[in-house]
């Protein structure tokens, strides 16, 4: 594997751990399967670009993807909470709804952006290739992110959720609402998946309606594998295990690309991700807490 | 003070299965009373509870606590009013977090819960100590997922979880039902230990007659949704299960024929 190529792939894998910890968020520390994120992904590359074309200073832009994938989230945990839609079913609302949402937001089905302004332009130009700025760009983002995701799961606010998610009842005895905790929790996975949507855009330099297809398949890929890789009790490694998976998942996937033999095409991807998340679930002794909730006869 | 007043649920209202679960029931609990339920299944004992914590709904009635009506307020709400030991041990602790979270849950019952970290050093070493006075040696366990107890040492740390926010009542829901018989003479032990030092208001919903005259300080008995009789002080004093068997017989003017009641 050339270094561009691997750099390319933690860079890819950097972008889908933010991903990963949502999913995370949703799956496993909330045991609801929300599937919302594969329009939320796309909704933050949308408002991203859109807002960036639109003449809006990068950062802002990038501010307002993870505040409207924050807003998809609040969509789906209202059509859950307050309209009492099976959780599986109302984030499948959301992620269609989502569809024609991001084409109304972008006007056509993808927006270029390499003539533009990204948030990456201030890091260009330097001694260093955008080989490594992007990876190392993306790398503090997501250090940051996982970090304060730690922190927020050790605070008190955040064991009343990891509460709701482990036994509803309890929470509710503790006087911990469930359906609040859903609510924030649903915001801040969704939150995190706009901003790794608007990321991606601006590190690839486009946005594309499609880009969404098969997102929570990769972040649970992710998850399972981080989880597999790496257990512990404290939050820290418990996040930390979400982005480990992402990158090592992405390096394995361009690894398998460039062999040959395999004949793999880059549009295989998800052939590829469907079968080896399916063997992750399927293999005994190699489950991670995660696939409890997605099998039959789990939670 | 606890006040119960002309209580009445119903389940599965207007529907063919239309039931009954409490008539008319009610019940004043003064301050540092420890009553004890007991009843055949489908009294209303649970529903008893459950009226109390918020969990099932009055369709008439009401209930007070300290003066204050909570008719109306949700389970969540009342958390920092009603303390809960459930009678699977499972469903009072957390199996996925570890004993010091579900104990930092509990501690936080009913306050606003905000950013700041769940579990302090000053607070792990205020845990430990509490945890030590079970004299089961958990003190040292602190970081073990909750999962990894028995269903006895579950039900004693529920327990513990109870004392350590304030609360009006304490409601134990036959919370050694599940429990071999040593396991549950310790808890029970405990649950007695509790409720005297901490002067706890308590109610005890339990199968077994024994049980709820070995208890606490007053006896209710449950029959169809009714209470039927209501013991406390010297007349309860002197009392044994052929007397309470006796008494329910003489108040429903019917025989006894459940076998769990028997069975103490």
């Amino acid at each position: 594997m050339s270094q561009v190529a691997f750099l390319g792939a933690v860079e890819v894998g950097l972008v889908y751990a933010l991903v990963a910890i949502g999913v995370f968020l949703s799956f496993r520390v909330l045991s609801f399967p929300d599937l919302t994120v594969d329009g939320s992904f796309p909704l933050g590359a949308a408002v991203a670009a859109t807002l960036i074309v639109a003449g809006w200073n990068p950062y802002l832009a990038t501010a307002a993807a993870t505040a409207s994938g924050a807003a998809a989230g609040l969509v789906t945990a209202f059509l859950n909470i307050r309209l009492r839609i099976l959780h599986l079913l109302a984030s499948i609302l959301t992620m269609i709804a989502l569809f024609s949402v991001n084409l109304r937001i972008m006007g056509r089905p993808n927006i270029a952006l390499l003539q533009e302004d990204t948030v990456l332009t201030p890091f260009l130009g330097g001694t260093m290739s955008q080989y490594e700025v992007k990876p190392l760009f993306l790398a503090v983002i997501v250090v940051v992110a996982a970090l304060l995701v730690a922190g927020f799961l050790a605070s008190q606010l955040g064991l009343a959720m990891r509460a709701t998610g482990a036994n509803a009842r309890m929470a509710r005895a503790q006087g911990i609402d469930p359906g609040r905790q859903i609510f924030l929790g649903m915001a801040i996975a969704n939150g995190l998946v706009g901003l790794a949507g608007a990321l991606f855009a601006q590190t690839n330099g486009f946005a594309d309606v499609t880009s969404g297809v098969g997102t929570i398949i990769i972040g649970l890929a992710a998850v399972i594998l981080g989880e597999t890789l790496m257990r512990g009790r404290s939050t820290l490694v418990m996040v930390g295990a979400c982005v480990v998976g992402s990158i090592l998942y992405r390096i394995a996937v361009q690894a398998a690309l460039e062999i040959d033999a395999l004949g793999l095409k880059a549009s295989d991807m998800n052939l590829v991700t469907a079968v080896l998340v399916t063997v992750a679930l399927v293999l005994p002794g190699l489950g991670s807490p995660v696939t409890a909730l997605l099998r039959r006869g789990g939670r | 003070m606890i006040l119960v007043a002309d209580a009445a649920v119903v389940f599965g209202r207007g529907t063919p299965l239309e039931t009954w679960a409490l008539h008319q029931v009610d019940l004043t609990i003064p301050e540092g009373q420890f009553v004890t339920v007991i009843g055949s299944n489908g009294a209303g004992k649970s529903t008893l509870l459950n009226i109390l914590s918020g969990d099932a709904p009055l369709a008439r009635g009401r209930v007070e606590m300290d003066g204050l009506d909570v008719t109306r307020w949700p389970t969540t709400r009342r958390a920092g009013l009603v303390a809960r030991v459930f009678q699977d041990p499972m469903a009072g602790t957390c199996e996925g977090l570890s004993i010091e979270e579900n104990l930092a849950l509990a501690a936080a019952r009913g306050t606003r819960r905000g950013l700041g970290p769940a579990i302090g050093r000053h607070r792990r070493a205020d845990f430990a100590d509490r945890l030590s006075q079970l004299g089961l040696g958990l003190e040292n366990r602190l970081a073990d997922r909750m999962g990894l107890l028995s269903g006895g040492q579950r039900q004693a740390v529920s327990l513990l979880m109870a004392t350590l926010a304030g609360m009006k009542i304490l409601l134990l829901d036959e919370h050694v039902a599940a429990l071999d018989p040593k396991t549950a003479e310790f808890v029970l032990a405990l649950t007695n230990r509790i409720v005297a030092d901490y002067r706890l208001t308590a109610l005890m919903v339990t199968h077994s007659m024994r049980h709820a005259l070995d208890c606490g300080d007053r006896t209710v008995m449950l029959h169809q949704g009714r209470i039927v009789f209501d013991v406390a002080g010297q007349e309860r004093h002197g009392l044994d299960v052929p007397d309470l068997l006796a008494m329910f017989t003489r108040v429903r003017g019917e025989q006894l024929d459940d076998d769990s009641l028997l069975l103490a």
